[in-house]
């Protein structure tokens, strides 16, 4: 496989795109011209620095350097899963929740297709580990904030039938059982979505770039297939994992609700 | 040690309110008194163990702690003033949907408004479903708070009249009220609240 190298003058015409878009923007006062310069042009420094960086990451092939680059992608999501969340948990439980929903939900599933699918040499290989991590943990910073945040956002509205339920005796599962499936249900829609609509109405994201980048299309489907498989369990489980860890903190062990650990 | 009948409270109070120190008889019902905002659902919630609290509850010699907090509150039911519903329809939401169909005519409910959605009741007769949906649970003590704030007076005397029935049953009541011509007829027992205090009223 050669790999067709883009030029920056392909990228350009790509920029003069946005442009035009925020000056239509601009035109029809639509007021998103701001937001779409300031994200993209965050995008493109972003990404070019994270090519340079990897770059030297995976010539140096040292085991503490991508350790080390793996746990700073793991701190970053662990922050930015709860940073917009409309409602924010005491103390540090919201970036705790995060944490434990990035950590528990990532590394179990990374490992895994390291292990099995993968299996470079060695397992924890810079080029197969950290785009992966990379990957998964994106779906399950999805997946967990939407779940986060469902929940958030339901629990203080929906205090009186919560409370009617624990009053009737209901165990603080059961009081919580709506709104729980509906927060997973929320968290998962979006890689649901990406499975059911792979291929058909898209061609997902990853397999574009390979055919495009000159693979060939039932090997980069293979790929696509093992990621979008592995990234709905990821996305599930964090959403699970930020859902009941929710519930738990937004409870107590007599089974009361405690909206006094919201801020 | 002799049992000790009843819902006895002691020295039962939140960071901000109590300790108070009462008890309660099964077959019997208690009107509760006071100014807005002075604690009253507090006390009620708290005895249900819905609010955190110190001090200790116990149900006929039983502390409240010595049983998961659901099965404390299937016997000492709180019903709040506002009712809230998490499913659908009416019948969803009833531990026991043969019981509630029994029961609700004496309420004046017609009982095919178990299958209709709850969004479709009035307020006054979802205030009177949440009377049922408690009652069906075969609590051993009720704790209404202002239970007929929402009732016609027609529908106000048939509810005491079902409260009166249950209690020659043997169930205890602890009821809040601001209605005092209420709190007469319903009430053995009078307490004011307080701050910080609860005093009962003898007459």
């Amino acid at each position: 496989m050669t790999p067709v190298a883009l030029s920056p003058a392909d990228l350009a015409v790509a920029a003069m795109l946005v442009v035009a878009s925020a000056a239509l923007s601009l035109v029809l006062s639509l007021g998103v011209h701001r937001p779409l310069l300031v994200s993209a042009g965050r995008l493109v420094i972003q990404l070019v620095l994270v090519g340079l960086v990897l770059r030297v990451i995976f010539a140096s092939a040292s085991m503490w350097v991508t350790f080390g680059v793996i746990a700073i992608m793991l701190a970053a999501a662990s922050r930015e899963m709860g940073a917009r969340s409309p409602r924010r948990l005491k103390g540090l439980w919201h970036l705790g929740i995060g944490t434990l929903s990035i950590l528990g939900a990532t590394l179990p599933v990374a490992l895994i297709v390291l292990l099995t699918a993968l299996k470079p040499t060695p397992w924890y290989d810079a080029r197969h580990a950290i785009p992966l991590v990379g990957i998964i943990l994106g779906t399950v910073m999805n997946g967990g904030s939407l779940a986060l945040n469902t929940i958030l956002s339901s629990v203080a509205r929906d205090r009186l039938a919560i409370e009617a339920r624990l009053a009737l005796g209901a165990t603080r599962q059961e009081a919580f059982r709506p709104i729980l499936r509906q927060a997973v249900r929320t968290g998962v829609t979006p890689t649901v979505n990406q499975m059911a609509a792979a291929g058909i109405i898209t061609l997902p994201g990853i397999m574009t770039g390979q055919v495009l980048a000159g693979m060939d299309p039932l090997d980069a489907a293979r790929y696509q297939i093992l990621l979008l498989l592995v990234l709905s369990t990821a996305g599930f489980l964090g959403a699970v994992i930020a859902s009941y860890a929710a519930l738990h903190r937004l409870t107590d062990h007599r089974h009361r609700l405690r909206l006094d650990a919201l801020v | 040690m002799p049992r000790q009948e009843g819902l006895i409270v002691q020295n039962m109070g939140s960071a901000v309110r109590g300790p108070f120190s009462v008890s309660f008889d099964l077959g019997s019902c208690a009107v509760l008194q006071g100014p807005s905002g002075v604690g009253k659902s507090l006390f009620l919630r708290m005895i249900a163990d819905l609010d955190p609290n110190t001090g200790t509850v116990t149900l006929d010699g039983t502390d409240r702690t010595a049983m998961p907090a659901p099965m404390w509150r299937r016997l000492v039911t709180y019903v709040a003033a506002e009712s809230g519903w998490w499913a659908e329809t009416v019948a969803e939401h009833m531990r026991d949907v043969a019981a509630a169909r029994a029961l609700m005519p004496d309420l004046g409910l017609d009982p095919d408004l178990l299958d209709a959605p709850v969004a479709r009741l009035s307020t006054g007769e979802r205030q009177r479903s949440a009377l049922v949906r408690a009652v069906v649970g075969r609590p051993r003590f009720l704790l209404l708070d202002e239970p007929t704030s929402a009732l016609d007076a027609a529908s106000r005397d048939r509810v005491e009249t079902m409260l009166g029935g249950l209690k020659s049953t043997g169930l205890g009541f602890v009821i809040v009220s601001h209605d005092s011509k209420q709190a007469e007829r319903l009430g053995d027992r009078h307490f004011v609240m307080a701050q910080d205090n609860l005093t009962e009223i003898l007459s």
